[in-house]
């Protein structure tokens, strides 16, 4: 072994050992540089851990399959911790019946705005009719817009792309907007951030105040619900 | 702990039964969650469930300690939406701009829509 370092570099490359601590090494390090400047919205630790991994597999020439077989361990947690905002919705249970209400409205106004929005937008830039389809269910999490995109014939791995940066792009926006606009009601601007940019968005909003990551995660799975039903009934409205 | 991831996943496991027996269009976590939600307001109406990972909070530490580092949970998706940069660069500028404008207008009417109805109601309650 000592003799070739090479041999070495490829077994370990191919275990899912060396990807799953690259993984949670990098993202310890954006966490921590997140920390350190205050939770700033330009240090996301999603944006800075995915290019630094990204580019570190072209470099490493490693394919997404075998980085996979190691970050998988860490994707599956998506689940549970889905499941797990159940704590934080009983905990906060007082102040969010008191806004179910507007819940309710926001709800109807911001998940018909997302698609509306994506959908004539794309078609005012002149995209391609399957960009456009791929784009329209991009507030929601990952797994059921890449379902709603199959469902329409349209590109799923374009869908997951448009709804990672979706998520991305809400989580960086959403504390300067809000403070520009002078909005201190974090159950709205929770909200609001877990109808546009899912659980990226919900992530971000947790790192600022509990109740803003209460409200996201509230949002986030109602409009998943919602968009399902809503995509197919937009696409029809919108594009003629 | 493991009592209380247990359980976690075993919300999540009859969430995702639940949903594919029925053919809804939703995900099975969410399901999980109004069914872990259901058990935690259940327990402080019947002393009887409080045990295992719904006593001293349990269930509550755990859930706390994932949504802690909720972010790190998209981070492998992310990796791949890096692998599919010619994807990004095939379709230009165009397509992000779209989605940035989009996520804007989204937050915006969301967060209006939300403060005008929590105002009106309040409005509505205080003068009968």
């Amino acid at each position: 072994m000592r003799d070739n370092p090479f041999s070495l570099w490829v077994y370990l490359s191919q275990s899912p050992l060396l990807w799953l601590t690259v993984t949670l090494l990098v993202y310890a390090i954006a966490d921590a540089v997140s920390i350190w400047t205050n939770r700033h919205p330009l240090a996301n630790p999603v944006l800075h851990s995915m290019w630094i991994l990204g580019a570190f597999l072209r470099l490493t020439d490693t394919s997404y399959t075998t980085y996979f077989g190691g970050a998988q361990f860490v994707h599956f947690l998506l689940g549970p911790a889905t499941v797990a905002l159940a704590v934080p919705l009983y905990e906060n249970r007082k102040v969010v019946a008191t806004a179910i209400l507007p819940m309710l409205v926001a709800l109807a106004a911001g998940s018909v705005t997302a698609v509306a929005s994506v959908v004539l937008l794309a078609e005012a830039a002149g995209l391609p009719r399957e960009v456009v389809l791929s784009m329209a269910p991009k507030s929601v999490t990952a797994g059921i817009a890449m379902g709603i995109s199959e469902s329409l014939h349209a590109d799923p791995s374009l869908t997951a792309v448009a709804v990672i940066l979706t998520g991305i792009m809400g989580a960086i926006a959403v504390t300067p907007l809000m403070n520009r606009m002078g909005i201190t009601d974090f159950r709205a601007r929770g909200f609001a951030v877990g109808i546009a940019a899912h659980g990226i968005g919900t992530a971000r909003a947790f790192q600022v105040d509990a109740v803003a990551g209460v409200f996201a995660g509230i949002a986030m799975s109602l409009n998943a619900l919602v968009t399902s039903l809503l995509v197919p009934l937009a696409v029809t409205f919108l594009l003629r | 702990m493991i009592a209380s991831l247990s359980l976690i996943l075993l919300c999540q496991l009859a969430g995702e039964a639940f949903v594919r027996g029925i053919g809804l269009p939703m995900p099975g976590p969410v399901i999980g969650l109004m069914l872990l939600l259901l058990l935690l307001l259940m327990r402080d109406r019947f002393a009887v469930l409080a045990r295992g990972p719904l006593q001293d909070g349990g269930v509550e530490t755990t859930s706390a300690g994932l949504l802690a580092n909720l972010s790190l949970l998209f981070v492998p998706a992310g990796v791949g939406v890096v692998q599919k940069i010619d994807l990004i660069v095939h379709h230009g500028i165009a397509f992000l701009g779209v989605l940035a404008i989009s996520v804007l207008i989204t937050l915006l009417v969301t967060v209006g829509t939300f403060l005008l109805a929590s105002r009106l109601i309040m409005r509505g309650q205080q003068s009968p």
